[in-house]
This record gives C-alpha cells, sequence and structure tokens, in this order.
C-alpha cells in the first residue's frame, strides 16, 4: 500500500496572517463574507454582525492617531535569546520567521503621536508577532515608552492584545511584568494618566501587569482578557466555563474594565478622556488657594 | 544525617537513603545486642557520604524542581516557627475573604519587627484542600497587600517566603480579578518605602509567585524553582505533552543558579546536604541568619535611596540588543 503514503512534499502550513490578502474576506464570527476595501473603510468591524476583526499597531496607528504625527521609538532593540531556548525548533529561528512574517521588529511598537491634536505617548501590542508575547524586548520598549511619558508629562496607552508572558525567555519575561509596573506607578505618583486599551485577546502576564493598571480601563467589544487561559481553567476545574467567560462584557459585569468602546468611537471617545484630564478646575480651587 | 523521619523518597536519592536505613538497622543491633560492628558501619558510612556527594551535587534541572516538591520539604509556616521569637498571624482581605494559601502575619526575628508574609501549601490531602495546595485567590494577594500596606506606614520590614504551584486558575479567581490583584501587588510593592526581602523556598511558578515577590533583595533556596510557567505548563503548550517536563526545565533554565546568573536573583541560600526536607531545623537556622544579615544591610539605607536601588534593580532585569 505503499503508493497509498504522502510523498515527501507534505501539505505545507500557511502562516496566518492578521488581515489576510485577497479582495474578500469572511467573518470569524457570522460567516458574511465582506469586500476587504469595505472592511478597510469600518475600520474592521463586521458591518452585519460588529465583530471586531484582530488587527496591528499599523491598523490601530491609522485609526487613532492625527495623520503624520505617530513617530516610533526603539525600532533597533532585538532580543538576544538569552537562554538559547530551544524546544522543536529553537526560539532564534522562530524569532526571525516572526519579523519576517509580520515585517515587525518586536511583539509592541511603542512611540509619540498626537489624538486629535493631544499629544500622547503609546504601546500598541501586537499579537502577530509570537502571539503578543512579552520578553525582555517588549519589557524594554514599553519601560523606555513611559519613561518618555514621564518626563514629557504627557498622557501614556498601551493597547494590549497578547497570551502573556514570554516562555522562550523563561523567568526574565516574568521580571518584565515587574518592571512595567514599577514605571507605572511612578506615571500614577507624577499624576500622569495612563489609559489601557484591552483587545482580543489579553492573557496571562500582560494582564496581570500593565494592562490591569490604567486610571482607566478600556475594552473592546467581545475581547478575551483573563488571567488564565479558558483551557487551563476547563482543566482544573473539570467542568464547562459559563457562556461569555471572560468577555470583556464579564469584567465590565465584575468591574475590572470603565467602558466597552465600539472601534468605530474609540478615537473620538479617548480625545474626550485626554481633554477631560488635562482640563484645569482653576475656578475651583481658586478660593482655596487664596485663603 | 537524621533519616529515620524520612517518609518519601525521590528515585535518585532512594540508594542513599536504602544505605543510611541500612546503617541505622544496624547500629540498632550493635546497641541492642552488643556485637561489634564498629568498623563495618564508619566503612558504610563512608561509602553513604561519598554517594551522598555523588548524587546531589549532580542533580539535573528537573531533580531540583523535584526536590523543590518533596512533600516533606519546609514550608512557610515551617520556617516562621523556627525563625521567628513572635508571630502572630491576621487574616483576611478585609474585602470578600481569607484566603489559606496565603499566610501573613506580624513577627520579630531577634530584634527586628517584621511584616511576615507566603504562600502555604499543606501538608496532606486534608491540609491541601484546605490550603488549596499553596495556590492562592485573589483575596490572598490583596490581603498580603492590605498587610503590606501596614507595614509601610509603621515602616516594618516585608519578608515574603514564595513557594506555590501558581495563582489559582478557577472560576471565581478571574470573576474576583486574579490578574489585577497580581499587578496592583507588583505595582505597589515596587513602591513601599521599606525594606522588602523576597525568599524563594520552594517553587515559583509565574505570576503567582512573582504577586508577592518583588523586592529589594531576592534569596533563592538552593533546590527551589522559578519561572515564568510550570515545566508541566511549558512542555503542555510546546511539546503539546506534560510528560516532557523535564526538558522543558532544562530549556527554561529554573535553578537557582541559572537565576543568579541571570541576574534574577541576589543570592543562593545553601541548604543542608540532600535538601531542606533532611534537616528542617538546619534549614531555618540558614535561612535565619541569612534574613538577618540582609535586615542589617537594608536597614542601613534610608527609604529613598531604597526606592531607587529597587527600581534601578527591575529597571535592568532582562537581556536585549541594541542596534545603532
Amino acid at each position: 500500500m505503499d503508493w497509498f503514503k504522502r510523498k515527501k512534499e507534505t501539505l505545507q502550513a500557511v502562516d496566518r496572517k492578521e488581515m489576510p490578502d485577497g479582495l474578500w474576506v469572511k467573518c470569524d464570527e457570522c460567516g458574511e463574507i465582506i469586500y476587504k476595501r469595505e472592511l478597510d473603510k469600518k475600520l474592521y468591524v463586521c458591518p452585519k454582525c460588529d465583530y471586531h476583526f484582530r488587527i496591528g499597531s499599523s491598523e490601530y496607528i491609522k485609526i487613532l492617531i492625527d495623520k503624520g504625527s505617530f513617530k516610533e521609538f526603539n525600532q533597533n532593540i532585538s532580543s538576544t535569546d538569552p537562554l538559547k531556548f530551544k524546544d522543536s525548533k529553537k526560539y532564534s529561528d522562530r524569532y526571525k520567521a516572526a519579523t519576517q512574517k509580520t515585517g515587525l521588529t518586536e511583539a509592541v511598537v511603542t512611540g509619540q503621536g498626537k489624538i486629535e491634536r493631544i499629544p500622547v505617548i503609546m504601546g500598541i501590542m501586537d499579537f502577530s508577532f509570537l502571539g503578543g508575547s512579552m520578553g525582555s524586548v517588549v519589557g524594554e520598549k514599553v519601560s523606555r515608552a513611559a519613561d518618555v511619558a514621564l518626563k514629557e508629562q504627557k498622557p501614556f496607552i498601551i493597547i494590549s492584545a497578547s497570551g502573556g508572558a514570554r516562555m522562550y525567555e523563561g523567568v526574565l519575561s516574568l521580571m518584565q511584568m515587574a518592571k512595567t509596573s514599577a514605571k507605572l506607578a511612578l506615571l500614577a505618583e507624577a499624576n500622569i494618566p495612563y489609559i489601557s486599551i484591552l483587545t482580543h485577546p489579553t492573557t496571562g502576564g500582560t494582564t496581570a501587569s500593565y494592562a490591569m493598571l490604567g486610571d482607566v480601563h478600556i475594552a473592546e467589544p467581545g475581547a478575551l482578557i483573563g488571567f488564565a487561559g479558558p483551557r487551563v481553567i476547563k482543566q482544573t476545574i473539570g467542568q464547562d466555563l459559563p457562556d461569555g467567560f471572560q468577555r470583556s462584557e464579564f469584567l465590565l459585569e465584575h468591574g475590572f474594565i470603565d467602558a466597552i468602546i465600539h472601534r468605530h468611537e474609540i478615537k473620538s471617545r479617548l480625545a474626550g478622556m485626554l481633554r477631560f484630564f488635562q482640563h484645569q478646575n482653576n475656578n475651583i480651587f481658586k478660593s482655596q488657594e487664596s485663603a | 544525617m537524621p533519616t529515620d523521619n524520612i517518609k518519601f523518597a525521590l528515585e535518585f536519592e532512594k540508594p542513599v537513603i536504602e544505605l543510611e536505613k541500612k546503617i541505622n538497622e544496624m547500629k540498632e543491633y550493635a546497641s541492642s545486642t552488643g556485637v561489634d560492628l564498629g568498623e563495618d558501619i564508619k566503612r558504610l558510612e563512608k561509602k553513604a557520604e561519598q554517594l551522598r556527594k555523588e548524587i546531589y551535587s549532580n542533580l539535573n534541572r528537573w531533580q531540583h524542581v523535584q526536590l523543590a516538591r518533596h512533600p516533606q520539604r519546609p514550608y512557610t509556616k515551617d520556617y516562621i516557627e523556627r525563625v521567628c521569637s513572635y508571630f502572630e498571624e491576621f487574616h483576611g482581605d478585609r474585602l470578600f475573604a481569607d484566603d489559606k494559601a496565603i499566610v501573613a502575619g506580624i513577627g520579630m526575628i531577634d530584634d527586628y519587627s517584621c511584616m511576615i508574609v507566603g504562600h502555604q501549601k499543606g501538608r496532606d490531602t486534608k491540609g491541601n484542600l484546605y490550603r488549596n495546595f499553596g495556590m492562592p485567590n485573589p483575596e490572598g494577594y490583596r490581603k498580603a497587600r492590605r498587610l503590606m500596606q501596614l507595614a509601610s506606614r509603621y515602616k516594618k520590614p516585608i519578608i515574603s517566603f514564595v513557594d506555590t504551584p501558581g495563582a489559582y486558575p478557577g472560576i471565581g479567581a478571574e470573576e474576583r480579578g486574579q490578574a489585577e490583584a497580581i499587578a496592583r501587588n507588583l505595582f505597589e510593592m515596587s513602591r513601599y518605602p521599606v525594606p522588602i526581602i523576597i525568599i524563594i523556598i520552594g517553587e515559583g511558578a509565574s505570576g503567582g509567585a512573582l504577586g508577592i515577590g518583588v523586592g529589594d533583595r531576592v534569596l533563592m533556596l538552593q533546590n527551589s524553582w522559578y519561572s515564568v510557567i510550570s515545566p508541566e505548563g511549558c512542555a503542555a503548550i510546546l511539546w503539546r505533552d506534560s510528560t516532557n517536563a523535564p526538558q522543558a526545565a532544562e530549556a527554561m533554565k529554573v535553578t537557582a543558579e541559572d537565576l543568579l546568573e541571570l541576574k534574577v536573583i541576589d543570592k543562593i541560600v545553601e541548604e543542608p546536604e540532600g535538601g531542606a526536607h533532611r534537616d528542617p531545623d538546619k534549614a531555618a537556622e540558614i535561612v535565619k541568619a541569612e534574613l538577618l544579615r540582609t535586615l542589617a544591610e537594608l536597614s542601613e539605607i534610608p527609604a529613598d535611596k531604597l526606592l531607587e536601588m529597587r527600581l534601578e534593580k527591575y529597571s535592568k532585569m532582562g537581556y536585549w540588543n541594541e542596534s545603532k
């Protein structure tokens, strides 16, 4: 039955892209076939069911940042593979492949830009780069961006999309949670607003550090947000998980999210918040100061 | 070497434990019958010593993990009992519940009044159910935070014993914000204006460990492990089979020696030969001496300098390339 066996050249697994090329896209949620250019115009939200497609940093920059105002920081930082990690593949090979596949240098893009003319410092994670995992470079880039926000007294915004800490860098990834949280504590002491935007999915060490430390927590509709992954929880407790468990709406209900905001509204409402924080109530505190 | 009370032997320590048992039996026989076995006993004791050295100085990473999980390994309360001359346990997070997987309270270590927190495992099935296997829920982290805030107000150093297989992955834990509870502790621990000493005494699994693990000095017992995920968890994801845990432990570099080299911990604390479980009193004595030395060192540093140094310590964590 040798002729039944497959010859050497097996089917090649095609890497899934964030937003597939081609003219038509199928909605993951309702199955609607959408014209790609239509989807671009709708900010990657299904016109039929409002499903928010997963998008990357370049799309978020287009959606949120005033045209031409974004300037990237620290593009030149990359991983050294400190553990020389290897499972079935080497981490260094996976890393190289991720850079080639995504055209990105790491799982977070940081930089400065303007939102309705208000200057902000931003970090935007890319889930397509090794599952948006946080290793030394992500931790360092986020920390340096926070340093800039502190120094220049500008609001700080992070858009999270991450499976958590990066296993390939072991305990060093874990330490990035402590490092980034320490920087955010400095921002809080200096009364510099930090807004955390949680998108699908945000789990593990990312949730258990900067994603949950905002003055304001915004989530996109239907995003999976949690500490442990649903599969791990299901295995541990040995029962099915309730409907909608760990989704944005569930977190809102349990008090961990300030607002769920549709992608079509996010820029204007974010700008509203930034203007609110910027505003000085001189009329209220005047009398106290002069007294 | 007190071996009479060793009820459980790991596969790789069986030869030496069996030999030690035999020596004990011979001693008993000799003393009850008056037969002189002195020579034979001496010879076997020498052999046992050699065997111990051979086995325990060449442990691989997975064997360290197994020692860290030894069912007779001393846990947080075993150390507190031996290290503190006074200890009063405080309960509850004042929000939801008292988490038995974390113990916390006020204590005296010689002349130092300290706040002490730590993960707590159970010794048997009943104890483990009570302690939830040392896996905290959010209320555990919030209890620790409440008491660390108290420590900050009263200028008490904080000592944290880390020993957990991870934060509990359950429905209630997620509903009550496991991630937020841990994140908030990292945030606050980076800024408490009192000395914080972390000592990893067994297992340091992921955010569950780090949630009470940020401090000025991080000490680690020789046979403990500490990483971003348990070896089983890593193996289940990357090898799709948790029985590959030994390989995962190697790949993730989880031992005290690894972490010292990676500059994640400050010092390795030696254990009695064969591991802390072979002589808990001795282990506690060593831990106490190390805590006192570190307390003395950190007490000299003014609070603002301490915070500056802590920030710098964590700012430096990690490795990366920076091209021009």
